[in-house]
């Protein structure tokens, strides 16, 4: 057991980021975290565009302005894959919490299924605004 | 005792205010979709709603926890140096609580007017 552990002290630290093997679970994670703080980045825009809006006619004619933009418009597509990958990795935690797709292949169809379904999801939106 | 120290507060507040915001982003978007406000003064009636502007409270809530929660977890796994995370740390936590307070004033004055 001791001995065992000693070993384990060993363990690499500086790995090499070229030959880390990055399975589809670990890009859905650290996609999440990455999402998840540009989310966060967004917070005080938002509270920002709601404060604009309901201050008074102008202001909420300014915030649809703002809103229409192209520029705007081009980040809310790119936030739009933010939130959907977000919201569906998240819904995936508490299934995964709650026992469900627990296995390693449905853990990793789940990955695969949300990693493309959120880039899918700004896609139509794209072809939307468009 | 587990409450305190294991994380276990963190984690369930996480999930709660997930779930909080998943619900409440479905229900505005469905709102804005269905009977979106045509007017300032149609949107503002509509937040001024006492449902509305509670549950938007409950949402910037839910949110900055959220968001708090998050930013620590990212921060405490990235940020080694224990001066460099505490300043990290002060500094969200400075900005998450001027946005809380922020929107209060927000949701505070539509609700007077």
């Amino acid at each position: 057991m001791i001995n065992k552990m000693a070993k384990n002290i060993k363990r690499p630290i500086f790995m090499d980021l070229l030959r880390i093997r990055m399975p589809v679970v670990a890009v859905l994670s650290f996609a999440h975290r990455v999402t998840g703080v540009m989310l966060c980045l967004l917070i005080p825009l938002l509270i920002y565009l709601l404060d604009l809006s309901l201050r008074d006619a102008q202001g909420y004619a300014e915030a649809l302005t703002i809103l229409a933009s192209p520029p705007v418009k081009f980040m809310a597509v790119i936030l739009l894959w933010g939130f959907s990958h977000h919201l569906l990795a998240g819904i995936r935690f508490l299934l995964i919490d709650a026992d469900i797709g627990v296995e390693r292949d449905s853990a990793r169809r789940s990955a695969w299924i949300i990693n493309i379904g959120g880039l899918i999801v700004p896609i139509i939106a794209l072809v939307v605004l468009l | 005792m587990i409450w305190r120290a294991s994380g276990f507060r963190a984690w369930l507040l996480q999930r709660l205010s997930a779930v909080y915001m998943a619900l409440f982003i479905s229900m505005f978007v469905l709102h804005l979709v269905l009977d979106a406000p045509s007017s300032y003064q149609e949107w503002r009636d509509w937040m001024a709603l006492p449902f509305i502007a509670v549950t938007t409270s409950l949402f910037f809530a839910a949110l900055l926890i959220h968001a708090w929660v998050g930013l620590r977890d990212v921060i405490m796994d990235y940020v080694h140096p224990l001066g460099v995370r505490f300043v990290l740390l002060a500094l969200v936590a400075a900005g998450l609580l001027a946005m809380g307070l922020w929107v209060l004033r927000i949701l505070m004055m539509g609700g007077a007017a």
